[in-house]
């Protein structure tokens, strides 16, 4: 049996990367996907808000750990095999779409109406509306729950480790099987994880200090 | 105001007294019903106004004077008659909205500044967007209607950092520099303290003198009966009592005009 050493350490760590890489892979593929349903949620088209809406409901209903498989499996049973990371990404980014998008459509119709109307008045396209007027206090308005959300991502990535895809939660695994010291060695993860989150929270509060100051 | 001003403010004031010219006629609204669901907002009302004019709209909460204007430039649909406001039709859809825009300007009981925008900015975003005004030129627009509302000093704030007033005055001057042919203010005072109420009332006292066409609702009656042309009064979703402000107040012919006076409202 092997003593938990740096060396785990360094292997831990490097594994951390991978966690870090399919959040971000999950955050702005997420992000654009989230940003389309939200639009398509406040959408005038009758039909673009039914498609958003049923896109929503039926990710926000599923387990990310049946995406995975789907991904991962069904894709593969279907003849397409996919990179771990690659279906990783593609159901951390349908998953975190889905609850973006809401979260944005929050925002986006917590702009106050009559913002709307005062734009109007002054002849700007809706398009212009939206660039100009309601995004950029949408965007000031998600801030919280956005960075909020980002937390919960990092830490849902470690599902990830269920189709093999060697993150942080797998590599603490890995380790553990050759040191069988689970406390230790998922303490030691778990702290990884709260330094990779920790910031995130803390940039969320000062970015929502500072936003409110500057308008 | 000088000859080579960026901003043109009304025409120059023709007698709004005299008798009534088609030509002259800015706002005309025929018949118009409004309903909000099964309730019935606006009851066949008809209302003209003329260039240069400054017609006060009063009456309680809930007579329809607010919704009326809204109707006026088309923040509401109406569902029956007709209104034509500098000869654009209102009712006519999307496709002449944006020459009414052009020529109708709104202030709004809650200023509706955009928060996260400058003083500047609020007013030279829709000239730079819809009239492609150069930037220089859009800036000395804004330089402009701002010293007309007594608040030059204050280009380069934020909204919040002005007081209700002085925000009501920058959404004045906001509209203003799109050089409109009419402005509508919807109670733009009522959400201020009696003494931000003076200063925003003598801006739109200096804008009527300045010739420019003014319909406001309001619940300042003495600013109403000061300096309105025209005053009509609402009961009801209709239009109860209108005519020229000082023969209105001095022989109210309807009993609920007289009281509505009476209770100083």
């Amino acid at each position: 049996m092997n003593q938990f050493t740096s060396v785990h350490v360094f292997y831990l760590l490097q594994a951390a990367r991978w966690t870090l890489l399919l959040s971000l892979i999950a955050l702005m593929g997420g992000g654009v996907l989230g940003l389309v349903l939200a639009l398509g949620r406040v959408s005038r088209s009758r039909i673009l808000r039914g498609l958003a809406t049923t896109y929503i409901q039926v990710v926000q209903g599923t387990p990310l750990l049946v995406l995975l498989f789907l991904s991962y499996f069904g894709l593969s049973l279907a003849g397409y095999r996919l990179d771990p990371l690659i279906a990783a990404g593609l159901s951390l980014t349908f998953y975190v779409g889905a609850f973006l998008g809401e979260i944005w459509r929050g925002c986006i119709e917590a702009v106050p109406r009559t913002q709307w109307e005062a734009s109007d008045c002054l002849g700007l396209s809706r398009f212009q509306q939206y660039t100009h007027v309601i995004l950029p206090q949408a965007v000031r308005i998600a801030t919280a729950p956005t960075v909020g959300f980002m937390v919960q991502v990092v830490k849902n990535t470690s599902l990830a480790s269920i189709i093999g895809f060697v993150e942080l939660t797998r590599a603490g695994q890995i380790v553990n099987n050759s040191t069988f010291q689970p406390f230790l060695v998922f303490l030691f993860v778990a702290a990884i994880y709260f330094a990779i989150c920790y910031p995130l929270s803390v940039a969320s509060r000062i970015l929502e200090r500072r936003l409110h100051v500057a308008r | 105001m000088s000859q080579d001003s960026a901003v043109s403010i009304g025409r120059p004031r023709r007698n709004p007294d005299g008798p009534a010219n088609a030509a002259d006629i800015v706002v005309s609204v025929r018949d118009v019903t409004k309903y909000f669901g099964p309730l019935k907002v606006l009851d066949g009302v008809s209302l003209d106004v003329r260039q240069g004019q400054l017609v006060a709209i009063v009456g309680r909460s809930g007579s329809g004077k607010s919704t009326l204007l809204r109707c006026m430039n088309g923040l509401e649909a109406i569902q029956g008659g007709r209104i034509v406001i500098c000869g654009h039709d209102v009712g006519a859809g999307k496709s002449n909205r944006a020459e009414l825009r052009r020529d109708v300007g709104m202030v709004f009981q809650s200023y509706n500044l955009f928060p996260h925008l400058t003083v500047e900015r609020n007013i030279t975003l829709a000239l730079t967007l819809v009239k492609k005004n150069s930037k220089p030129e859009a800036r000395r627009i804004a330089t402009e209607v701002l010293a007309l509302v007594g608040l030059a000093d204050k280009i380069a704030a934020y909204p919040e950092q002005l007081s209700g007033g002085q925000q009501q005055r920058v959404a004045i001057a906001r509209s203003l520099a799109l050089s409109p042919q009419v402005m509508l203010f919807d109670e733009v005072t009522s959400a201020l303290d009696p003494e931000l109420t003076v200063e925003v009332l003598k801006v739109m006292e200096d804008l009527a003198g300045r010739g420019m066409t003014m319909v406001l609702v309001t619940h300042e009656m003495a600013f109403a009966r000061r300096v309105a042309d025209q005053v009509v009064f609402m009961h009801k979703g209709k239009i109860w009592e209108a005519g020229p402000t000082a023969q209105l107040f001095a022989h109210p012919t309807t009993a609920e005009f007289t009281q509505f006076i009476g209770t100083g409202l």
